[in-house]
């Protein structure tokens, strides 16, 4: 079981029978009171989304899910395939069930799928994903400070913002977990 | 390598919060205040239900510098501030780190209504231009009761929110964040059971001489009169440390040095600051994350 101490953004509970992920979450404490867990919470099976505030003492069951490892196959109408290349089943997921994720999904990458029943609700990805900047300011010459940064556009069509060095062409690094820049890879 | 481009990004963030804990300092150096620094390891905090500490060696990080600055006060030091870290186990959140930064005042031979006028001041010293955002800053600011706070934001009123032990979300999910929006407000005269070392008021004992400071919604100070009485201080600490240890809290020790030398502590008035939140709203930030260099989950 879980207590209000685990929960965080991306934790999967179990409530009612169908699995939810925390979409959304705060800690918040008026004063010298007591701790408020504030989420909101995604139903993984009909996408509904929905705020609840729980109060420390409660506990919550862990979602029972199955977690396999599948590679990504191809994009057509119906979704994003990937295949179990154990037994060679398939699963589809939609963009919506994807979100953001669809951006960093290159073709062959091995992912982890989230199946309940059987059927795939949500995905995995590595923790890092190399994509090459397809549109960027110029660098502006004697800009140097560490820390300036700029907009740019990857290959997936995913927006970001990157350090101001960074130029359209480069091989960049972005972690998946929060969809921003972590450094330029040398080709 | 590059750089680390999380930390690199933080730059003006940093550059601006050292500015405002710089003239912090300024302020209450002017002003007479004594800087002082009190020990990180404690033996024991003051015994608070809601409010967990980090175990160390033998003792407590502690979660508040108050009982040090309280026995200096005793000791005849007038006008005290400590800007120090202070940590609380398993806060965290858009508002909330589990180490941060406070900022705590004490004044002799005041009350606490002559804190109010030094939050003010203190803000226009780091605020000149006298607005932060759509926010009014000129004094005086808004005072407003809890019971009155309850009526006109809460869905129940303050004798209903309490028996019905809903005090705290009312408060936390209606009430704060509607306070401070057009200027800063003082939320006043908390029902004595939620104010473990507060004086309570003289013509109104159901209520006792502490606020709280907001401003667009943020939390940003706690403060009160405080109970000069050891033999009442000593009560409440037992009633709030039976408590802790209903709930299977790790049991802090009677600062008993603390309650004998409360017997010489003048009429005085304290309060505690969240710097980080006060970088917060001074800059514009919408996450604690953003004017600290290191989060937890970064190290």
């Amino acid at each position: 079981m879980y207590t209000c101490a685990d929960l965080k953004k991306g934790l999967k509970l179990m409530i009612d029978g169908e699995p939810h992920v925390v979409a959304q979450f705060d800690f918040t404490k008026p004063g010298k009171g007591q701790a408020l867990y504030k989420c909101k919470l995604r139903n993984m099976i009909t996408g509904s989304l929905f705020d609840r505030t729980y109060r420390s003492g409660e506990s919550f069951e862990p979602a029972a899910l199955e977690d396999r490892e599948m590679q990504f196959l191809y994009q057509d109408e119906s979704g994003y395939v990937f295949m179990d290349n154990k037994n060679y089943e398939q699963v589809t997921l939609t963009e919506e069930t994807l979100g953001d994720d669809h951006y960093f999904l290159k073709d062959n990458m091995d992912v982890k799928i989230l199946l309940f029943n059987g059927r795939g609700i949500g995905i995995t990805l590595p923790n890092f994903v190399n994509l090459r900047v397809t549109q960027a300011d110029p660098w502006v010459k004697g800009d140097t400070a560490a820390g300036n940064n700029k907009p740019a556009t990857v290959e997936s069509g995913y927006n970001l913002a990157v350090p101001s060095f960074v130029e359209t062409g480069d091989l960049i690094q972005i972690d998946t977990r929060t969809g921003e820049y972590v450094t330029r890879v040398k080709e | 390598m590059e750089p680390n481009w999380a930390l690199a990004k933080k730059r003006a963030a940093l550059e601006n919060r050292a500015r405002i804990v710089h003239a912090i300092r300024a302020f209450f150096i002017e002003r007479d205040f004594l800087e002082v620094e009190t020990p990180h390891r404690l033996p024991g905090n003051a015994p608070e239900l809601h409010i967990d500490a980090v175990a160390s060696g033998d003792g407590f990080l502690h979660t508040s510098p108050e009982l040090c600055m309280k026995r200096l006060l005793a000791a005849g030091y007038p006008r005290l501030f400590q800007i120090c870290r202070c940590w609380r186990k398993g806060e965290r959140g858009a508002r909330h780190l589990p180490e941060y930064t406070m900022l705590e005042w004490y004044r002799a031979g005041c009350d606490y209504q002559s804190l109010m006028v030094d939050c003010e001041e203190l803000l226009a010293r780091l605020c000149p231009e006298g607005r932060v955002g759509a926010i009014d800053l000129s004094p005086p600011w808004e005072r407003l009761t809890v019971a009155d706070a309850f009526s006109r934001h809460g869905s129940l009123p303050l004798d209903e929110a309490l028996a019905r032990d809903r005090f705290d979300e009312i408060v936390a999910l209606e009430i704060e964040p509607r306070l401070g929006s057009t200027r800063p407000t003082f939320l006043t005269e908390y029902p004595a059971a939620l104010a473990a070392l507060a004086r309570r008021k003289p013509e109104n004992p159901s209520v006792a001489e502490r606020f709280e400071l907001y401003i667009d919604g943020i939390e940003l100070a706690n403060a009160f009169s405080e109970l000069t009485d050891p033999a009442e201080q000593r009560q409440r600490f037992e009633k709030e440390e039976a408590e802790r240890r209903r709930a299977g809290k790790l049991p802090y020790p009677v600062p008993e040095k603390f309650l004998a030398e409360l017997a010489t502590m003048p009429p005085s008035a304290g309060i505690a600051l969240g710097v980080d939140r006060l970088v917060m709203l001074l800059t514009g930030a919408t996450a604690i994350d953003e004017v600290v260099a290191f989060t937890p989950e970064e190290l």
